[in-house]
């Protein structure tokens, strides 16, 4: 009876769940394809279109291109949201409503038109189009995520401890190092994987401003021409594996500090 | 809200320094370039050079030319349909998970639920045109079960990237609709029976309008983020119309006519700005 009631929610909930999952397994799948077309019938599995990917000198360039620009803007992203909601959080500064509302604006432009205006931009200024300008462009993105999680875990509880440190002789920068930095670990760390999570995926930023520097995303993006490709399925299994990867980790920061 | 605690010296100096970096970063590479699309979209492009005399002619030409308005026609359509279609979706899952999946699995669960989220466009479409081309899965699938004689394409069309886009928002919307109804006390669910109301009067009357925040803040995040794409439909549309982002870019990367896609920009940014007007009185921010 019980399962005869749940039936129809366990059905819906398959359904969907399968809508969701098809598209990422029948990547998956197929990048394992034997053969040089990846649809059915599957005929691997063959690890030769991981090696032609890794074998393949242009793609490993925008690996490592989309790496270098993941970690420098994330941490660059950390460090700026960090030390504006310090001072938002902890100053009782004039405006700071609006100046909240400003740091948080860029989330509420589509990424295409901030990716335009960095064009144009620096089309105007004449700085090139390069790797640097594609960092630019995610930290402008990341920067209000980071602000908003550690301006979130900056409350009056925190305050007070700092304020302890301080009444027991703590100088200001023994507060930042000793009790502040440590005791937002968590947060700082969930600002930054989240951060390299939606750098190593975004594409119309690094589309717009490189020109030769590709990311992985934009490398991907021109392998399409040649249609349906087991490669293709190979190097995007693995941009999702890196996304999956991150987004554990930083389950896992969350999860822990919930238990402490 | 986080009150602001005295700080160590009180010293406004201070606070602003440290504010400084983000500012003048947010200034110089968000709210500048947005002026100088601003600016630029009342210049015009004549022949290969950029005439700065300044006017509304991008914008009269965008109304005028039946091929830009039809690309702000489609792009409405489909992310009007995007975001029905996903809430519809999206709410029985959200509310199976946090009323019908015991407690300690509902983390796991719905962590599975957004896993692919986490993949970038540029893959996620591809994907689906893995799924919906010819001889692709679903076409398999078909064939298998008699419904088709040989291999057929469901790729390349507007379906293809309501699709791909609905994939995408389910997952979104799940996310904030569970968000909000796992916020409810199971008080006010035993009040509406103890006061007689069954299990569909106490929906209609009582959890839908307390989760109407969680559904108006993630059909917002679908609109914007939707009707902002060009990835999606660059892939999976096939070419045969455009939306408006797909507009935009051909501007600049076909007739690098800059003037012409930032008035194109800015028209995006109004219809946005009218939707989230529209939109306000759910959209509490700092709630969710």
């Amino acid at each position: 009876m019980r399962f005869l009631r749940a039936a129809p929610a366990i059905a819906y909930a398959g359904l969907i769940y399968g809508f969701i999952f098809l598209p990422v397994a029948v990547l998956v799948l197929f990048s394992f394809q034997g053969s040089r077309v990846p649809i059915p019938p599957f005929d691997g599995p063959s690890l030769e279109w991981y090696r032609a990917v890794f074998a393949d000198s242009r793609m490993m360039a925008a690996l490592g291109n989309s790496v270098v620009v993941a970690l420098l803007s994330s941490a660059v992203s950390v460090i700026l949201g960090f030390l504006a909601a310090w001072g938002l959080a902890r100053h009782d500064l004039r405006y700071s409503r609006l100046l909240h509302g400003f740091l948080m604006a860029p989330l509420t432009v589509s990424t295409l038109i901030v990716a335009m205006g960095l064009l144009i931009t620096f089309n105007a200024i004449g700085i090139p189009k390069s790797l640097l300008a594609v960092g630019i462009g995610h930290v402008v993105i990341n920067l209000p995520l980071c602000f908003a999680i550690l301006y979130s875990q900056m409350g009056a509880h925190q305050a007070n401890i700092e304020r302890a440190a301080r009444d027991l002789g703590a100088a200001e920068w023994q507060v930042l190092a000793l009790v502040t930095v440590p005791m937002l670990w968590p947060a700082l760390l969930a600002g930054f994987f989240l951060s390299v999570t939606f750098s190593w995926d975004e594409f119309i930023i690094a589309f717009m401003v490189t020109r030769f520097d590709a990311t992985l995303p934009v490398e991907i993006w021109s392998m399409l021409r040649t249609g349906l490709n087991p490669r293709t399925n190979a190097v995007g299994s693995f941009v999702f594996l890196v996304s999956v990867a991150g987004v554990i980790l930083l389950d896992l920061i969350l999860f822990g500090r919930k238990r402490n | 809200m986080t009150p602001a605690a005295p700080g160590p010296g009180r010293g406004d100096a201070r606070g602003w320094g440290l504010l400084a970096p983000a500012l003048l970063w947010t200034v110089a590479f968000f709210a500048m370039p947005l002026g100088v699309m601003g600016v630029y979209s009342l210049w015009r492009r004549v022949g290969m050079t950029v005439v700065t005399d300044f006017g509304l002619a991008n914008y009269v030409d965008f109304f005028a030319k039946s091929f830009f308005v039809e690309s702000l026609i489609n792009s409405l359509e489909v992310t009007v349909v995007v975001t029905v279609v996903s809430v519809l979706l999206a709410y029985p899952l959200a509310w199976i998970l946090a009323e019908r999946v015991p407690p300690r699995w509902q983390r796991l669960a719905l962590i599975l639920a957004i896993l692919p989220f986490w993949t970038s466009y540029v893959v996620r479409s591809y994907s689906w045109l893995l799924v919906l081309s010819e001889g692709g899965i679903l076409s398999g699938w078909l064939q298998a079960l008699g419904v088709v004689d040989g291999p057929v394409s469901f790729a390349n069309n507007r379906g293809a990237t309501v699709i791909g886009f609905v994939h995408f928002f389910v997952m979104l919307l799940t996310l904030t609709i569970y968000a909000n109804l796992v916020q409810l006390p199971a008080n006010y669910r035993k009040a509406a029976a103890d006061l007689g109301a069954g299990p569909v009067r106490a929906f209609i009357h009582v959890i839908l309008p307390l989760t109407l925040p969680g559904i108006m803040v993630g059909a917002f995040l679908t609109f914007v983020l939707c009707i902002g794409d060009y990835i999606t439909p660059q892939i999976l549309g096939g070419g045969r119309e455009l939306l408006l982002p797909q507009a935009i870019v051909m501007q600049i990367s076909r007739r690098s006519d800059f003037p012409m896609a930032s008035a194109m920009a800015m028209i995006l940014m109004a219809v946005v700005s009218l939707v989230y007007v529209g939109f306000a009185r759910w959209l509490k921010l700092e709630r969710v």
